[in-house]
């Protein structure tokens, strides 16, 4: 018994010392000796396979199990992953990343270049059918597009392994941003060996292997997903938690009484009915950080009268945003103003002139343009507006309906549809307004612009503006394509009102007071090894 | 007996075959496809996932690879679950769901059948109204509320239970589920015991064994009782399905991976295997449950025979 008590000691004292070594907490903090997060993960992910991955439940998990070549800091800006460093030729078409020699996969086995040329390959193959194949055509990688379209072989892709730790990527045409694509999933390393063992069984938690801070040990579908510390990890030493539990909850409510009973410390998302109550009660366990993403009203502009552009600023500027924001939504939301949200990295967008008057003035203004377009007392402006089955939707379009009314007299009938119904719905143009909402896939402004372009493929409403094209086409290839982005911008929202911005998307979540080292930024890109558990 | 049984295994073939088709052509005519997304995907890459899962073949096609699938026991992969077949999927989900429903059933029918007997034997008096009052409370109650309200009391204020989660069906992870399923199969087993009971009760059988000066509780157990549990036993054959076969509710709020959140989330992400695999679960036990309920009512009531 003496023994028992003596050793049980001496692992106690060496995991207090290990965990006092972990770089990122601070000084004075005692953590606590049960290193356990109990996050929520939203719904059940479809697939835990890093290039199959399409839904944030999935990619929330991947961050833990998979690294990829560059990680994101709390600011969104990119930390090294696996690799170190990078090398761009002078017209950024082709980029040379410098893999770490201690990035292992959870087997131990080494993470070579090979791994990453293996699993970028995989993206754009159409045997595999990834649903993310696109997010390789963005940067242009040499012969993507030919290979998802099958005119190409898959080993006809522009990256290959100059040598095990040096890994070259070569696109089509300049693109500045390439390195912050790194951080997404469908770029994360596979490991080849066993995939091709296991097929599509690879994920089962008794046969992946991962190379991230975690591996997986356990998925029950619908129950939850356990993982723990894959001590094979090349910065395993400075991790502190050493299990991470993800729960898939779809509902807030229940995810809340969840954290109420403390069996979780994270919450994926909190119920926006609940948001001031939780304010009074627990100011401290709530964050709320802006993120990558507007929520708009999207015009079908291939049908009048939205085609016409008066029609479009007039229901735009009679939205009153601040009463949206505080009173409709009411859980910290930004009004938008602009179609970037601006916490996007290296663009700040420019204010538009509609967001320096006042609501009264914004009224007046669209009062004036539909008179203008023809419609008034006598020829009554009517059109539906469609929205997916969702309370804030719903709350949000009665209350503009009801703005539109008040202020110009528009008729408005609300058209609630299942959310497959309403993406066809869209994807056809058999609406007149629509709510849509965009999250950025990548932290660069072209994530959110690209969308406008003519040949974008979720420009449902069909904007299309050939100057607006040029300089989206331009920005890709310039070093500080600010200028552009402020000129498209202009143009879009200012000059065309392609879709009215209505408000920035926030990332709200309950956490724990005594849960550490939690770093959002605007991607939501945050990493159970970042956190630690403090003594409570 | 053996006759009647083996007939309703023959019926239930083409019964189940008809369920098969309808089933999967509803679902194929309902708008969007198990891969259209807020991100909508380009053309080509739609296609190389359509071939993958031949949806880009005549729907008819597809109807007779299913069909195919099946008659080797393979329910197809899931759609959404991209990692899982469905046949894992229900193999993982569905345990979990019978444990929490055969324990609700057995709760309820013991109580509910308990319940409505008392009510029943003092009908009209504050005993029957007492607990047909429950009983109403318990059928108007939608387990949407008895769920939070039961996270609420056992595990927020009290901390006497998890709030979620199954951990291989231990029993405090049970309980609170067990309530949320078995809340309204208790008042609608006790109305309708008490209904017939009290019809029983009234019968000319039951007032000739009265006539004949037999003790109460032989009038009720020897004579009431059966007959009285006939329309019981016509409910119970749907109800155990629907109970065993899971709850939405239950699973959402309590994050036990039963197989209920599948039923809603098939249809709604369009998976079209998992609506199909959990339709011929339901419609198999379901012609199983009521071939049961048939051979009960032959043991219950000697009258009838097959």
């Amino acid at each position: 018994m003496k023994k028992t008590l003596l050793a049980s000691a001496i692992i106690a004292t060496t995991f207090i010392a290990m965990q006092t070594q972990a770089a990122n907490v601070p000084a004075g903090v005692e953590l606590a000796a049960k290193q356990e997060l109990v996050r929520g993960g939203g719904s059940e992910p479809a697939t835990l396979d890093p290039q199959k991955i399409e839904g944030t439940p999935g990619s929330i998990r991947s961050r833990d199990l998979f690294e990829g070549l560059y990680n994101q800091d709390g600011d969104g800006n990119q930390v090294p992953g696996v690799a170190t460093s990078y090398d761009v030729n002078a017209d950024n078409t082709q980029y040379t990343f410098h893999l770490r020699r201690d990035a292992k996969w959870s087997n131990g086995d080494p993470v070579t270049a090979e791994d990453f040329v293996y699993a970028f390959t995989r993206a754009v193959d159409p045997a595999l059918a990834s649903p993310y194949a696109w997010f390789m055509e963005i940067p242009s990688i040499v012969n993507a597009t030919k290979i998802i379209a099958g005119e190409a072989e898959p080993s006809s892709l522009g990256v290959k392994a100059i040598d095990a730790y040096t890994f070259q990527v070569t696109l089509e045409r300049p693109v500045p941003y390439f390195v912050k694509m790194t951080s997404h999933q469908t770029m994360f390393p596979v490991p080849k060996k066993v995939v091709e063992k296991w097929g599509s069984d690879w994920t089962k938690p008794e046969h992946m292997v991962s190379n991230g801070a975690y591996k997986m040990d356990a998925w029950i579908v619908n129950e939850k997903m356990e993982f723990t510390r894959n001590t094979h990890y090349w910065n395993d030493a400075k991790t502190i938690i050493n299990e991470v539990t993800y729960l898939p909850i779809e509902s807030p409510n229940a995810e809340l009484k969840r954290f109420q009973s403390g069996q979780m410390d994270l919450s994926y998302e909190l119920p926006n009915d609940h948001f001031k109550q939780l304010m009074r009660d627990i100011p401290d366990e709530v964050s709320v950080t802006p993120k990558l993403g507007t929520y708009y009203y999207q015009y079908n502009i291939t049908k009048a009268p939205y085609n016409d552009v008066r029609v479009r600023k007039a229901l735009s500027y009679a939205i009153d945003r601040d009463v949206i924001t505080k009173f409709v939504t009411g859980t910290g939301e930004l009004p938008a103003y602009s179609f970037t949200p601006e916490v996007v990295n290296d663009f700040s967008p420019a204010t538009p002139e509609y967001a320096t008057w006042t609501q009264k003035e914004r009224n007046e203004k669209a009062k004036a343009l539909l008179e203008e377009a023809g419609f008034n007392k006598n020829n009554q402006l009517s059109f539906s507006l469609l929205y997916n089955t969702n309370e804030n939707h719903k709350k949000i379009a009665i209350a503009i309906a009801s703005m539109w009314k008040k202020t110009l007299g528009v008729n408005v009938i609300l058209e609630n549809q299942e959310w497959k119904t309403y993406l066809e719905t869209k994807k056809h143009q058999q609406f007149d307004v629509a709510r849509s909402g965009w999250v950025g896939d990548y932290n660069e402004a072209s994530t959110m612009l690209d969308l406008l372009t003519t040949t974008h493929g979720n420009n449902d409403g069909k904007y299309s503006n050939a100057e607006y094209d040029t300089l989206l086409t331009e920005a890709r290839t310039m070093q500080k394509p600010a200028t552009n982005y402020n000129k498209a911008e202009e143009i879009a929202i200012e000059q065309d009102m392609a879709v009215a911005p209505i408000y920035q998307y926030t990332e709200k979540r309950l956490i724990k007071s005594y849960l550490g080292g939690y770093m959002p930024n605007p991607e939501d890109n945050i990493y159970a090894r970042d956190m630690y558990i403090i003594k409570h | 007996m053996f006759t009647f049984i083996l007939k309703r295994i023959l019926e239930a073939i083409p019964t189940l075959f008809i369920l098969i088709t309808i089933s999967f052509f509803l679902m194929h005519s309902a708008p969007g496809s198990p891969f259209s997304s807020e991100r909508a995907l380009p053309p080509e890459v739609l296609a190389n996932i359509n071939a993958m899962y031949h949806l880009d073949e005549p729907v008819i096609n597809q109807f007779f690879y299913y069909l195919g699938g099946l008659l080797q026991g393979d329910l197809g992969p899931s759609f959404r679950y991209k990692d899982f077949t469905i046949n894992e999927l229900i193999a993982q989900s569905f345990p979990v769901s019978a444990e929490i429903g055969l324990w609700s059933f057995l709760i309820a029918l013991t109580i509910g059948v308990g319940c409505g007997i008392t009510a029943a034997l003092r009908q009209n008096s504050w005993l029957d109204y007492s607990v047909m009052g429950v009983a109403n409370l318990g059928i108007v109650l939608p387990n949407f509320v008895l769920a939070p309200l039961c996270i609420l009391f056992f595990s927020i204020y009290n901390h006497w239970l998890p709030p979620g989660g199954w951990n291989g069906g231990a029993w405090p992870y049970l309980v609170m589920p067990v309530i949320a399923m078995s809340t309204s199969y208790i008042a609608q087993i006790a109305r309708i015991t008490r209904g017939s009971m009290i019809e029983t009760m009234h019968s000319n059988f039951i007032r000739t064994a009265r006539a004949k000066g037999l003790p109460k509780y032989r009038i009720i157990l020897q004579h009431a009782l059966r007959p009285a549990m006939l329309p019981v036993v016509s409910y119970l054959g749907p109800a155990f399905v629907g109970i065993v076969t899971g709850s939405v509710i239950v699973d959402v709020y309590f994050g036990t991976g039963g197989i209920g959140q599948h039923f809603i989330n098939g249809a709604l992400n369009r998976d079209y295997s998992m609506v199909m695999g959990v339709t011929i679960l339901v419609g198999t036990l379901t012609i199983l449950f009521n071939a049961i309920v048939d051979i009960l009512y032959a043991v219950i009531d000697p009258k009838i025979r097959y």
